[in-house]
């Protein structure tokens, strides 16, 4: 099994001395690729944290963090941002859509600067929204806003898609959609989805399911068997 | 105990203080040129005022060619007439050591008494002529200072012919001599003109008027009739050689006062209002989309239980704090830049003391235009405040509608990448939005075009006056009206190859109740040297018959050719005129009339005279030349062109012109506060998009393309709005910077609006690269939860 990350001692304090946060504690994980990865776990557990280092949007305190070769810890901002670029998708809480782009473009915002991108239209096919593509976020439903946000992260064909809440802000006939889709990607493109979230049920459709606790690892579960978004309790 | 929404303010106000701080600056901006530009105004009314008073300065005036004292009694009988005082005073010559050019000046009689009069001096240094001296004197301190004499100096003077030495017992200043002015100067020069104060017996005995007098200076009971008082001096004095009274407001001194004074109220009123309207516009949108980033507080605060009067008083005193703040800043700023340019005033006008009154009205009107604006803004804004509920605040924005904006079509769609179109789209979504930042920036960049042009204008001015309407390298004046053969004489002189006769003579022009003391100058036909031009500067012909005026005089005295002008000649047989205006000529500086040499000397009944000659010479034999004229007997003095281009760029440098620097550097400071407003709101409502990019993986000048964009499309569309403006401006500034003594006429100069452009341009680059700092330094992972 090829593994997307491992982290060794991975910590992140935020502020210093009375004010210091400690949002993570010390974190050793491995993270296989071709996975779904659900991460579990209270408010300010450390989740968002460790998926934003892992994402490279953040930095590390001390410890290391591994995407395959490549020590995270060790790239510059601009190092960094090629990564970003070359290798990894975000789809956030709040879609985060550029308002003034139609779905297609959005996507297309993607594919003009990326190595060896899909083509849009096929991006938003995968999500079931071809029809819409000259439609412009504001004339689109929620789950349909984050089923583009999904498109223009796997348009570019990246090895891992990071997802932060991405059935936060909708309701659950929209939520399995939007989850069915993350499963397509994963199970079609081989992408390794790596999803923080509340919704403890989301974690039955995962391959492993990672709970965090005061900045550690709490446990690891492998899931024998995957539940389809549809048969999962909401 | 502070409310946790004060708190809240202040916070507010300290994480926003680069914004806050360029709103507070614009707004100062603008206070800071109301209070000082009235202030000084004001000062200088008042120290004026203040001068005369205490210094008994006389109500009318009169020269005449001599009188008896018995006279005095009779005058000083006229109803109204509190005060009279009989003087002699007489032209002189100075002559120093190392000048070949010879010094005009005036020599004034002090009273054989130490009663004090009308016309006190203010003794500066030294003490006054001792009673009955006859070789002491007092000397004017403005040219003592230009020359560097001291008391206790020696001066040789040539007066009514006789050669004297005087010794400089003390330096003086006079509220009749504020600005003195040789005789046919265009701008007063201290350098140039000397004055001495010498005991009246002393000075009698020289210009042979002992027991008589020259001159008489009145003051008037408070509500006497001025010109009642005048026909009756006239009357009188009529057979004595009386020249015609004059009231204080045409003393040569006061006029060049008021008339400087008259300009900086007319700049004070119109150029304070333009900035501060458009720092009143400026922070009208700045607000508005300070308001509005905060939807989603304004939501909460709300919902916790807060009525929209209270929300809405809490982001108004924000607002407020925020104008406040620039109102006192610029107050505080406004008198100090008074205080300094009414100092430089007082070096300027020769005043003794300076009395500082900045204007009351000057801080209530612009506090309460700035507060106006700013409320406005904000209640314009407040009103959505009031419409929100809460639960509509707090849910996530649905995004912005962007449907009904550009498509594009295939063929440019291929052109343009996402960014791009995000930027296009961005303006093109809200035009209104977009337009008042491009007219923010546009309204500083005409206030800057419009101040660097007018600078230029000045310059302009001045460099065709000297070559198309006056050419001559120097002008010789003498003593009295010389029959014209003289001018042949200077002919000869080596290395003089024009001269050309011409004459000027003292005249009160009338026409109706309209009135103005001044002169007619008399030219050839056709003059080579000294010319009257029309308004595409081509060359006035001199016709027979008639007068041309210039275009000041023209407007004062509300006449058009074909009309007929009465002139009243102050000189020789002093006849009264009827002449028709058969042209208006422009004129770059004074207010002058021509006619034609012979036709002028006809009118008199003295032909072929002239008092001055115009000439051209060759620079290089200037000293030969001067020393050769200066041993003509009849020649008074001789103004080298040079000189009086200098004196002329000093005057409009260091007098009210030198107001204009300072409004060019407040407009400059009121551009660069727009424009990095405009990159900062730009920024603010970019924040989420941007941080998108960046987290997908846009480098950070690929993301900062997006916002610096917009900036540059906005600036680019500013510069051609601002510059038009800036045109309309430059003509509304001249307008006001333009008095008698001087026309200011703006044209479109490239190369001032280029100026100005440039510095649009630079002042973006400046703001963007700010406003990227902040860019590269935003936290990606707060901005993208950060809701709008």
């Amino acid at each position: 099994m090829q593994t997307a990350f491992v982290t060794r001692g991975l910590t992140k304090v935020y502020g210093e001395g009375h004010a210091a946060v400690h949002a993570l504690r010390g974190v050793d994980i491995d993270v296989p690729q071709g996975e779904i990865i659900v991460m579990l776990g209270a408010s300010g557990s450390g989740k968002s944290t460790l998926l934003n280092i892992l994402g490279g949007l953040d930095r590390a305190t001390e410890g290391q963090a591994f995407f395959q070769d490549t020590n995270l810890s060790e790239l510059s901002d601009r190092e960094l941002t090629i990564y970003r670029r070359r290798h990894v998708g975000f789809v956030f809480q709040f879609y985060n859509l550029m308002p003034s782009l139609t779905a297609g473009e959005n996507v297309e915002l993607v594919t003009e600067i990326a190595e060896n991108p899909m083509p849009a239209a096929e991006a938003l096919d995968l999500v079931g929204l071809d029809h819409r593509r000259d439609h412009f976020p504001s004339q689109l439903s929620g789950g349909e806003q984050q089923r583009v946000a999904i498109a223009r992260a796997v348009a570019k064909q990246p090895e891992v898609l990071f997802c932060d809440e991405p059935t936060g802000a909708l309701d659950s006939a929209t939520g399995r959609a939007v989850l069915n889709v993350l499963r397509d990607v994963n199970v079609r493109l081989g992408t390794t989805v790596l999803m923080v979230t509340h919704a403890a049920s989301i974690a039955d459709m995962a391959h492993r399911v990672v709970r965090m606790q005061d900045g550690r690892i709490g446990e690891v579960n492998v899931n024998e068997t995957q539940k389809t978004p549809e048969e999962i309790e909401w | 105990m502070v409310s946790p929404l004060d708190t809240k303010l202040f916070r507010d106000l300290r994480r926003m203080k680069a914004q806050a701080g360029a709103i507070a600056m614009v707004i100062a901006m603008g206070v800071l040129l109301q209070v000082m530009m009235s202030g000084s105004t004001n000062s200088l009314t008042e120290t004026r005022r203040a001068y005369y008073e205490r210094n008994h300065l006389a109500d009318i005036f009169v020269t005449l060619t001599r009188a008896p004292e018995s006279e005095l009694q009779r005058l000083g009988a006229i109803p109204g007439v509190r005060q009279v005082e009989g003087r002699v005073i007489g032209g002189i010559r100075i002559d120093l050591p190392q000048e070949t050019v010879p010094i005009q000046g005036q020599a004034i009689s002090l009273a054989e008494t130490d009663r004090p009069g009308l016309n006190q001096v203010h003794l500066t240094n030294g003490t006054l002529p001792a009673i009955g001296s006859d070789d002491e004197a007092l000397l004017l301190e403005g040219f003592a200072r230009a020359r560097g004499l001291n008391p206790g100096d020696r001066l040789q003077i040539t007066a009514n012919g006789v050669r004297k030495t005087l010794r400089v017992t003390g330096l003086a200043q006079s509220p009749e001599l504020l600005f003195v002015a040789a005789p046919g100067e265009l701008a007063p020069d201290a350098a140039r003109f000397g004055v001495v104060w010498m005991r009246q017996d002393a000075l009698s005995a020289i210009y042979g008027m002992q027991g008589a007098f020259n001159d008489a200076v009145f003051a008037q009971t408070r509500d006497a009739n001025t010109s009642e008082i005048i026909d009756a001096i006239d009357s009188i004095l009529d057979r004595w050689g009386g020249t015609g009274a004059f009231a204080r407001e045409d003393l040569i001194s006061d006029r060049f006062v008021m008339e400087e004074i008259n300009s900086l109220i007319i700049m004070s009123r119109s150029v304070p209002p333009l900035f501060l309207a458009v720092a009143a516009f400026l922070l009208y949108i700045v607000i508005s989309r300070m308001v509005q980033s905060e939807r989603e507080e304004i939501g909460l605060l709300k919902a916790f239980g807060y009525t929209s009067f209270e929300v809405s008083a809490h982001y108004m005193k924000a607002v407020l704090i925020i104008a406040v703040a620039g109102v006192i800043a610029g107050c505080l700023l406004g008198v100090a830049a008074g205080r300094w340019m009414v100092g430089v005033y007082t070096q300027f006008y020769n005043f003794p003391f300076l009395v500082f009154r900045p204007d009351t009205f000057s801080f209530i009107f612009s506090a309460f235009a700035a507060l106006t604006a700013a409320s406005t803004g904000g209640l314009f804004v407040l009103r959505r405040v009031f419409a929100l509920t809460p639960a509509e605040a707090m849910r996530p924005p649905t995004p912005p509608d962007f449907s009904k904006t550009l498509t594009f079509k295939s063929a440019v769609a291929r052109m343009l990448d996402q960014p791009s179109r995000m930027v296009l789209r961005g303006i093109a979504r809200r035009p209104l939005r977009t337009a008042a930042l491009s007219m923010g920036i546009a309204g500083g960049m005409a206030l800057s075009a419009g101040m660097t042009t007018i600078y230029a204008s000045f310059e302009d001015n001045i460099d065709l006056f000297f070559s198309v309407v006056d050419r001559s390298d120097a002008t010789v004046i003498f003593t009295h009206p010389v029959g014209d053969s003289a001018a042949t004489d200077i002919a000869r002189v080596p290395g003089i190859f024009a001269v050309e006769p011409a004459r000027e003579v003292a005249a009160v022009f009338r026409n109706g109740l309209r009135s103005h003391r001044g002169g007619i100058t008399g030219l050839p036909h056709s003059p080579e040297i000294t010319r009257a031009i029309d308004a595409s500067v081509r060359p006035i012909p001199l016709p027979d018959s008639g007068i041309v005026l210039s275009v000041p005089l023209a407007n004062k005295l509300a006449l058009a050719p074909g009309e007929t002008l009465t002139v009243d000649v102050r000189e020789g047989r002093r006849p009264t005129l009827q002449l028709p205006v058969v042209a208006v000529a422009e004129s770059l500086l004074g207010a002058p009339a021509y006619m034609s040499l012979p036709a002028l000397n006809r009118a008199l009944k003295e032909p072929g005279r002239m008092t001055v000659a115009h000439v051209m010479f060759d620079s290089a034999e200037k000293d030969t030349i001067v020393s050769t004229l200066k041993a003509k007997p009849a020649v008074a003095g001789f103004l080298v062109a040079e000189d009086a281009q200098a004196s002329l760029e000093k005057l409009m440098n260091e007098g009210a012109g030198a107001a204009r620097y300072i409004m060019g550097v407040i407009a400059f400071v009121i551009t660069f506060g727009v424009i990095y407003n405009a990159a900062r709101i730009s920024h603010a409502e970019r924040l989420r998009d941007l941080a998108s990019l960046r987290v997908m993986g846009f480098t950070r000048p690929e993301a900062a393309f997006v916002l610096l964009g917009e900036l540059a499309l906005i600036t680019l569309v500013a510069i051609p709005v601002g510059s038009a403006a800036g045109y309309l401006i430059s003509l509304a500034l001249a307008a006001g910077f333009s008095s008698d003594l001087y026309q200011i006429t703006a044209t479109y100069d490239l190369a001032s609006h280029g100026f100005a452009a440039s510095f649009v341009v630079g002042a973006s680059i400046v703001s963007g690269w700010l406003v990227k700092r902040d860019l590269d330094r935003a936290d990606l992972v707060i901005a993208l939860k950060t809701r709008e």
